[in-house]
């Protein structure tokens, strides 16, 4: 009984948390990745990029809502996604125009780029801040809850609730589908062969007749979609906030250097090491071990490694010891 | 036109600016701008030695310039010697077995033969580590944060004069930058960025969270000062009198009397700072860093140790960002382990560089006093602009009331434009690199 006790405590509050978060770091990672892979530079605007999409999808929402749609037990958000996702695939290709193609044309050092796109950052803040303003946006809606703890302790007469949000469980859904979705436009359609081939090499690529300005748009269109649905899905999961949206840029470029930048099994891989790190290093183990530890050996204490405003420490730290023992990440990424 | 009339025209234009500023709106304000432009000139100094001499590319200003704030707090604080009493050594020892569980696990890995046991060996002297380590400390902590929370709750500092604080500021932000630079400047130049903004990070939340430190969030304040209070010189009667025959009211007269004494602290630093800086770009070592960063392989062909000069210069320019960060910690006369954003201090500081001209000292110091009063005097114009925009519609509109309160975002979105401007149609700056 006691075992079983720790093992839902356990998926209460370490697996599901993490696993939606992973999810969610992963589907950001995959974004940095594939502009890393194909445009050659490490995007800081990418944090914004996921904020931007997202707070046209929180005023679509709101819109939509006005107008009385919903989707049942289903967030509204689901409904405002593909407005979202086109209105952020705009922004990326207006800025990727008026900005970042003038440096690829001029073949600038990909520092540079960098330098470029922590412009763009700026910008994008600025806007995201303009549109929607600084404060925190609620725009769950629908059913709370999957299965509600005390739903299941009637169930189960365990002493341990299990809870599992919808949003968790939407958000491990969707990643799964987008994943799959994305991996098999890269590896069966020709365009995705055809961004492959001018990430491996482009000078064979564009050799072979691949248009290079076509897959820099399919690209962003990409990173669009991919930051929309990672931003929605963490607004919905905690809330949405521009300055935690920026902040994400740390775990997010932590998930993709741990697997590999460029590759894009490597940032869903990395995303799950740094959600998982996060939570268990973060997470007050006293509950999981009384139940574990025989009778009078219980914890005293709260059994807590580190406070959990420690968390993007935890990813750097994460990041710092995979880079000293493979440099390149665990998937062995690309480097320009 | 000649490059020293192009810079003497744009600092005679800054001039002016902050001269405006002081005749339309307030000495006050004129002379808050000059100080907080004489800090981020120095800032932009120690970015343009890493990024403008050297190429490396430092994104984890923010930690170095909060390890000089801590610093100003570690000097010129008293000591609580209640909490010394109660925890104090405990803490010292926590933290001294802390580092000699690293240094172990290191001594560990360093002398063992590759293998399994190799790696079981460290492991398990990091995890016994770690908890001999928090059972240590840990204890102390809890004495040390019970000590009368409210108002100490910390170890305090040494007490020592705050002037002494900036040159501490700048060693131990060279100390952290050390520990940086040898673990990630044989990376990537991109993961060299990315582990800069890890760092920084890090150190904000230690200041937030170790409250033995630093009091955490809830801010050390009434920090010493290296000039008089308004309020002593407002009650001699000598200084009243001198005001008074300049025809200015004593408290206008404190105040920009004690932010003017400010103004010349800083102006000392900077001075010598930069001297120092065009000293070393036209020294023999400037022109060696300047080969390394435009060439890296050629450089190490020709002999020259790459790493090891990226290090030192590395370390300089960090040392250079704590000094200006303890500084402004004098500056405000408290520490605000809140206040310190990404955005303000790394990202700010690296428009300045760029827009100023990077690789350029006196481009960068000039940076630091256009950007900084453009981010100053944006939000006021901003708003202007916003009313000017409306002043034809209905007074409750929403678009105008959303475009008003917006009005305060506009600094990000110039800023940005600003220096997207900047790299595409002068990629060199306002004051390019000779």
């Amino acid at each position: 009984m006691d075992f079983l006790n720790a093992v839902v405590a356990l998926s209460n509050f370490v697996i599901i948390p993490a696993l939606a978060y992973g999810s969610q770091l992963a589907l950001g990672a995959l974004g940095v990745t594939l502009i890393y892979g194909i445009l050659r530079f490490s995007n800081f605007a990418h944090g914004d990029t996921m904020a931007f999409g997202t707070a046209i999808v929180v005023l679509a929402t709101w819109w939509l809502q006005s107008l009385g749609v919903s989707l049942g037990p289903f967030p509204t958000a689901l409904l405002a996604l593909p407005i979202g996702i086109a209105g952020c695939a705009a922004l990326v290709l207006g800025t990727d125009r008026v900005v970042y193609r003038f440096y690829r044309t001029q073949k600038a050092k990909p520092v540079i780029l960098v330098i470029v796109s922590m412009g763009v950052m700026f910008v994008m803040n600025g806007l995201v801040r303009f549109i929607i303003g600084p404060d925190d946006q609620r725009f769950a809606d629908g059913e709370r809850f999957i299965i509600s703890a005390r739903e299941f302790k009637a169930w189960s007469g365990l002493d341990e609730g299990l809870a599992l949000k919808s949003t968790q469980a939407l958000t491990l859904v969707t990643a799964v589908v987008v994943v799959a979705a994305l991996f098999w436009f890269l590896n069966r359609t020709r365009t995705g062969k055809s961004m492959r081939a001018y990430s491996d090499n482009e000078d064979l690529a564009l050799l072979s007749g691949i248009n290079p300005e076509r897959v820099v748009t399919v690209t962003w269109i990409i990173v669009a979609a991919l930051a929309t649905i990672a931003g929605t899905l963490y607004g919905l999961d905690k809330s949405f906030k521009p300055f935690t949206y920026f902040q994400l840029l740390l775990p997010i470029f932590a998930a993709a250097i741990v697997g590999g930048l460029g590759s894009p099994l490597g940032a869903i891989a990395g995303g799950f090491v740094i959600s998982f790190s996060e939570v268990t290093i973060t997470y007050a183990w006293k509950k999981v071990l009384g139940y574990l530890a025989p009778e009078g050996l219980e914890p005293s204490g709260l059994v807590q490694l580190l406070s959990t405003d420690y968390k993007f420490a935890v990813s750097f730290m994460i990041l710092l010891v995979v880079l000293l023992f493979r440099p390149t990440g665990l998937f062995r990424g690309k480097s320009v | 036109m000649n490059d020293s009339l192009r810079a003497t025209l744009l600092f005679a234009l800054v001039a002016m600016l902050i001269l405006g500023t002081g005749l339309m709106q307030s000495w006050n304000s004129a002379l808050l701008i000059l100080n907080m432009g004489l800090v981020s000139a120095v800032m932009a100094l120690g970015v343009n030695l890493q990024w403008g001499f050297a190429g490396l590319f430092n994104v984890g200003v923010m930690g170095f310039v909060a390890l000089g704030g801590l610093a100003t707090v570690l000097v010129a604080q008293p000591p609580v010697a209640e909490a010394w009493a109660t925890g104090g050594l405990r803490v010292i020892a926590g933290l001294i077995a802390g580092a000699a569980t690293v240094a172990l696990a290191i001594v560990a890995w360093g002398r063992m033969a590759r293998g399994r046991a190799r790696g079981l060996v460290t492991t398990a002297i990091l995890v016994v580590g770690f908890f001999v380590f928090r059972w240590i400390f840990d204890g102390g902590v809890a004495g040390v944060e019970a000590v009368n929370p409210a108002s100490t709750g910390y170890l305090g500092g040494l007490g020592l004069p705050v002037l002494l604080a900036w040159p501490v500021g700048g060693v131990m932000a060279a100390g952290a930058a050390w520990l940086i630079g040898k673990t990630a400047l044989g990376l990537r130049s991109d993961y060299l960025a990315i582990a800069t903004l890890g760092i920084a990070e890090i150190i904000i939340a230690v200041l937030k969270n170790e409250d033995w430190l630093s009091r955490g969030v809830k801010n050390v304040i009434g920090l010493p000062r290296p000039v008089p209070f308004e309020i002593e010189l407002q009650q001699t009667p000598a200084f009243v009198e001198r005001a008074q025959g300049l025809g200015l009211d004593p408290v206008t007269a404190s105040t920009l009397w004690v932010k003017g004494l400010y103004a010349v602290l800083f102006a000392i630093v900077l001075v010598v700072l930069l001297w120092l800086a065009q000293r070393a770009l036209k020294s023999p070592w400037g022109r060696m860093m300047r080969a390394i960063r435009d060439n890296e392989t050629a450089a190490e062909a020709m002999g020259k140790d790459v790493t090891g000069r990226h290090l030192q210069v590395f370390i300089l320019g960090s040392a250079i960002c704590g000094i200006a960060g303890a500084m402004m910690t004098t500056l405000d006369g408290q520490l605000t382990p809140g206040t310190y954003q990404p955005l303000r201090f790394t990202f700010l500081v690296w428009v300045m560089v760029i827009v100023g001209g990077s690789g350029n000292n006196l481009g960068a110091v000039l940076g630091g006093f256009l950007i900084w009063f453009l981010w100053v005097q944006v939000e006021p114009l901003g708003r202007g602009l916003v009313d000017l925009i409306t002043a034809g519609m209905d007074a409750d509109s929403p678009i105008r009331a959303h475009l008003v309160e917006s009005a305060a975002h506009m600094r990000l979105l110039t800023m940005g434009v600003l220096m997207l401007v900047t790299l595409r149609f002068a990629p060199r700056g306002l004051l390019p690199e000779r």
